[in-house]
């Protein structure tokens, strides 16, 4: 054990508050080292753009019940939530078991619940404190926020459930906390197994504010290459709003592997991989060469496994891609990319990733809190084979073009 | 996230000796460095409140036991247990776990906290940072 030097002048330290961080935490002190780092690296005098961040729809469910379009739809999953035990908050949803399992078993408490107090302001949403708080610690200029287990709802037994809950939701999110907060934007969830209801989701809240794109929630059987979509894709391009792939769990995969961090690291890239190989290899980006595409939520090791892959099988099986005019890897150097959760266990590989994906203008920070494996702005800062321009890019500059922020 | 050292050392009285028991933790601000004191089988263990992973709080994380695995003679896993001799802390952002005796991560053990210099005299607890 070291010994103190004797002779040192003492001075009294003082007591933290909190002395384990708990489901009860405030945000600031959860995130209270990453306010350090944004002193350290002077991120203040940065423009930040969080391009993934969460909210839990759950908590507010009753709420969102209450905008489904469908009466009798709407009446039955009330009913679930009024008479069955533990259903108030997860009618009709299908919010997946192993969703409980992403906390470690209540080693990472911000994943379970943000149950911090929160002082009622009138006729505001309690979410709202939670997003500025999580904003505020890591000097985030906007920040673009997504629903949680609703990410799950590809998966839903019932097609019409899933077109009727995501139209509430976004009902709801529309009206109750976007109108509230200018510094939140969103790209809304797409009922994605009806393109008719994506187009006229898109036509409904296309021009609302604070809308900056819509969203594919991308666990799902779909083939994003499927006829039904060229409409929405061309509706897309017209208004210029990017189109976002927000990957997710499957949990069904724990019939190949039996752990869930195995589930996590696998299905989380799979989900991305198999929507980007269809949208590449069928050639939707020459068919919708404007048409800005974001993949979020896979990390950053996949992207150059996949360019050479699809290069390598392309250059030998030309016939199988015709429309393609170019390597499947230059498509997705014309891609965007959310950084989070970044690898960094291999500095030499991960440079080397964002030289191959061109990161410098196709990388977009993200934070993807209050998740388990959220990276704060200072992952990126402390990144010393970056620029001070490609930091600036990536941690906002990038967003600010692709979304046209302010 | 490497260690840093202070420009000019000061040494902290952080506490009473009845402020961290057996298997406790005390967390303090040491002027600008946050420190975690842990006392394991009546030892103290000192660290900067600041994981190796990513900065994140560790000393202001869960404590829990290492977590192992049980082989069978067959080398087939039947099951998993505790090892009570083995308290973890783990890190409240991402779930890392160091082992509060060595302070270094539970499964690969050149990734370590930084410790800090701690000593218990007179009924107080005192840290250099
Ligand atoms: S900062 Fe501790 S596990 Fe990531």
């Amino acid at each position: 054990m070291d010994l103190p030097v004797p002779d040192l002048p003492t001075r009294q330290a003082k007591r933290r508050a909190v002395q384990e961080i708990t489901i009860h935490t405030d945000t600031r002190e959860i995130l209270a080292n990453a306010r350090r780092d944004t002193e350290r690296f002077g991120l203040d005098s940065y423009y930040i753009v969080d391009v993934d961040a969460h909210h839990v729809e759950l908590d507010s469910w009753s709420e969102v019940l209450a905008h489904i379009q469908d009466p009798v739809l709407r009446y039955n999953a009330q009913a679930i939530a009024r008479n069955w035990p533990y259903a108030g908050n997860l009618a009709m949803s299908n919010h997946a078991p192993g969703l409980t399992m992403q906390d470690v078993a209540g080693r990472i408490p911000h994943q379970a619940q943000l149950a911090e107090a929160v002082p009622p302001i009138a006729g505001e949403h309690r979410d709202l404190t939670l997003v500025r708080r999580a904003m505020e610690a890591m000097s985030i200029d906007l920040q673009v926020v997504f629903p949680q287990p609703m990410l799950g709802i590809g998966m839903h037994p019932s097609a019409q459930t899933e077109t009727e809950l995501v139209l509430a939701y976004n009902r709801w999110f529309t009206s109750r906390i976007l109108p509230h907060e200018p510094r939140i934007k969103t790209m809304l969830a797409l009922p994605f197994r009806d393109p008719e209801a994506c187009l006229r989701t898109v036509r409904e809240f296309g021009d609302v504010p604070g809308v900056i794109g819509f969203l594919v929630t991308s666990q799902r059987q779909a083939q994003v290459n499927s006829p039904g979509y060229m409409r929405l894709y061309a509706e897309l391009e017209e208004r210029g709003l990017p189109l976002g792939f927000h990957a997710g769990p499957d949990y069904n995969m724990e019939r190949a592997v039996n752990r869930f961090l195995s589930v996590h690291a696998l299905s989380f890239v799979t989900c991305n991989m198999v929507h980007l190989t269809n949208w590449v290899i069928n050639g939707l980006p020459e068919r919708f060469p404007k048409l800005k595409v974001v993949w979020i939520e896979s990390g950053l090791a996949w992207i150059p496994f996949m360019m050479q892959r699809l290069d390598h099988e392309w250059l030998l099986r030309q016939s199988d891609a015709p429309l393609l005019k170019r390597l499947p890897s230059e498509y997705m150097r014309d891609m965007y990319y959310t950084s989070q959760p970044m690898e960094v266990t291999d500095m030499d590989l991960l440079q080397s990733t964002f030289r191959a994906m061109k990161a410098e203008t196709q990388l977009l920070w993200s934070s993807d809190w209050p998740h388990w494996d959220f990276d704060t702005p200072g992952r990126i800062a402390g990144l010393e084979f970056l620029s001070e321009q490609a930091k600036r890019n990536i941690l906002g500059e990038n967003a600010r073009r692709v979304f046209g922020l302010p | 996230m490497g260690a840093r050292c202070s420009a000019a050392a000061v040494r902290w009285d952080a506490g009473a000796s009845a402020d961290v028991p057996e298997r406790g933790r005390l967390v303090v601000d040491a002027g600008e460095t946050s420190v975690g004191i842990f006392r394991i089988d009546g030892a103290l263990h000192a660290y900067e409140n600041r994981c190796a992973h990513a900065g994140g709080p560790i000393c202001q994380g869960l404590m829990v036991p290492r977590v192992v695995e049980l082989l069978d003679e067959r080398r087939a896993i039947i099951g998993s247990a505790f090892d009570e001799t083995d308290l973890n802390i783990a890190c409240p952002w991402h779930g890392a776990e160091y082992s509060i005796r060595t302070g270094r991560h539970a499964g690969k053990p050149a990734i370590a906290l930084r410790r800090i210099p701690v000593e218990e005299v007179g009924g107080r607890i005192y840290v250099i940072a």
